[in-house]
């Protein structure tokens, strides 16, 4: 969409899976263009895995067909997987290897060329940030260090297209943020597909977002969509002495209040572009409600598969 | 391709312990076994020279050192190909070889070399066992080699055979179980063939070994080696390439 070159790297089209009875993905259709971050994003068992084992020629799909780089996956399966790095779900370490050796067997099993492949380990470690482990045995690692390891086995090769499956689950909060700069970047000369099921992380780093629910797509746009879709649906309210709860909606017209705790309410329903944050302070100071925070609440993933799903069975309040 | 997987495969079994305690059993065993009979052939050799047509050194060490080589081969087998595929699959490591660029074949068939290379490891060991009796006596060097090509066929059958149950399960232990309890339904099938017309006699795996172990080459028993150890590697093939189809 941003892109200059809009040569598309990969497209699946019409993917569909069934396991015997059950549908795991159904019509799933991704075009991913040069130089571009998608994000697959979904509620657990929303069929992110499955569609990414599709692409990368680890299950057939049962209808639907996927090129990479113009070539067909199953016509050509080794022609096309030559330009296609895989993280799945579980970094496929072998722990007994260490991790120049492994990265060396990572570069051999993708065919790069004998004598560029000490050039292309010590590529991968520098870019994810491994050159002080080569010596170490991958199993020895911790879960992140093996997540790098993973993610380096991936783009070893220098593939068109990266794919990665959750790839920050399991991280603490400062490898999870090395790791989505380190995918920022694979971002520039790689095209990456990444699942998580996480929605601020796919603001942080996608360029375009699509929505898996129950094995379909409900949501394909890029993340300034994702954005607007998102913000100003909802405020966070808290007062030192409470308004009642009906004399606020009877306030604040056209929407919904929901109490949260004590003094706490979250007022949703808004139309995007209608903004009562002036109302609320303006009330609150002519009748002494003694309002204290005021939290320009995002929807939350749960609120947005809810919107996007028209299903009320979602009673999680937290913001995103 | 091929050999970057028998590569890998060899470097990962040495790099467990249990390559090396196999490798340590077999030798234990079969050395216990060759001294027993050398030791044997000491204690005769002055009635057996006096005797016309009586049996050589190799007859009488080597060869039953190698009629226990190939039950140590049913136990041991199992326990080398219990990991080949099931642990790629347990540690989702499979998931990799399948998105590069190389095809089920040469992984069916890379991991086959590895055990291959592995049997050959085992039987220099043997050999080099056999060819000590070169210092102080002479043996008989085609029943030697006649010997070894009939174990090296049978150790390639029963790998074959272990990489495709290793191919059924995720769970190396139940592959191990179940590759050793169709050994010994072999072996089994090998008792009760009496008979040298019954089909049992035909299918027994073991039975088929004795010939070698005579000195004597059937092409019909190569030919059965062969075309069994083809197709348990083929049905391994499939296997794999069914599973990304319905799994």
């Amino acid at each position: 969409m941003d892109t200059t070159n809009s040569t598309n790297t990969l497209i699946a089209s019409n993917l569909t899976r069934l396991y015997g009875p059950n549908v795991a993905a159904k019509d799933v259709s991704i075009n991913l263009k040069k130089g571009e971050i998608l994000g697959l994003l979904g509620p657990n068992g929303a069929g992110k895995s499955t569609t990414m084992k599709m692409i990368t020629g680890n299950l057939a799909p049962t209808e639907g067909s996927v090129h990479i780089c113009g070539i067909d996956l199953i016509d050509k399966p080794l022609e096309a997987k030559r330009r296609l790095g895989y993280l799945p779900e579980i970094p496929p370490v072998y722990k007994e290897l260490r991790v120049d050796e492994y990265l060396r067997l990572a570069a051999k099993l993708h065919r790069v060329p004998k004598r560029t492949i000490e050039k292309s380990v010590t590529a991968a470690k520098e870019k994810t940030g491994l050159m002080q482990m080569s010596k170490r045995l991958v199993g020895s690692l911790s879960k992140g260090y093996q997540q790098r390891v993973g993610i380096a086995q991936a783009i070893i090769h220098e593939p068109e297209v990266v794919i990665l499956d959750e790839p920050t689950v399991g991280l603490d909060p400062n490898q999870i943020i090395e790791i989505r700069s380190l995918i920022k970047n694979l971002g520039k000369a790689h095209s990456v597909i990444l699942s998580t099921h996480i929605l601020p992380e796919v603001e942080a780093i996608c360029d375009r977002v699509q929505i898996l629910h129950k094995g379909s797509v409900v949501f394909n746009d890029a993340i300034e969509g994702l954005r607007q879709f998102r913000g100003g649906k909802s405020v966070q309210v808290s007062f030192r002495t409470p308004p009642t709860e009906s004399l606020l909606s009877s306030v604040i017209s056209g929407s919904k209040i929901t109490p949260v705790r004590d003094g706490v309410f979250r007022v949703s329903g808004l139309e995007s572009g209608q903004d009562p944050t002036d109302q609320i302070v303006e009330l609150s100071v002519k009748n002494g409600w003694g309002l204290y925070e005021l939290v320009g609440a995002q929807a939350s993933v749960e609120e947005v598969f809810v919107e996007l799903t028209n299903e009320n069975d979602v009673t999680n309040n937290d913001n995103g | 391709m091929i050999f970057t997987i028998a590569y890998k495969e060899l470097k990962s079994m040495f790099a467990s312990p249990l390559a090396w305690v196999v490798l340590a059993f077999v030798q234990g065993f079969l050395a216990n076994i060759f001294l027993d009979q050398v030791n044997t052939f000491m204690i005769v050799q002055a009635q057996l020279a006096r005797t016309p047509e009586a049996p050589g050194l190799t007859e009488l060490a080597v060869v039953p050192m190698f009629g226990a080589a190939q039950m140590v081969l049913l136990m041991s087998i199992p326990l080398l190909t219990m990991r080949l595929i099931s642990e790629e699959k347990r540690n989702q490591t499979m998931a990799m070889l399948v998105s590069a660029p190389i095809s089920m074949t040469q992984i069916i068939v890379g991991k086959f070399i590895a055990m291959v290379f592995f049997l050959g490891f085992i039987l220099g060991l043997i050999t080099l066992m056999a060819f000590s009796l070169l210092a102080g006596g002479s043996i008989d060097i085609g029943l030697v080699v006649t010997n070894l090509l009939g174990l090296l066929l049978l150790g390639m059958t029963f790998s074959a055979i272990g990489i495709f149950i290793s191919c059924l399960t995720t769970h190396p232990v139940v592959a191990a179980v179940l590759t050793l309890a169709v050994f010994l339904g072999f072996w089994v099938i090998g008792l009760a063939a009496s008979n040298p017309d019954s089909w049992l006699n035909f299918v027994s795996i073991l039975k088929r070994f004795e010939g070698f172990m005579d000195g004597y080459i059937a092409l019909a028993d190569v030919m059965f080696f062969v075309i069994s150890t083809a197709v348990f590697i083929g049905l391994s093939i499939r296997k794999l390439d069914s599973e990304r189809l319905s799994a």
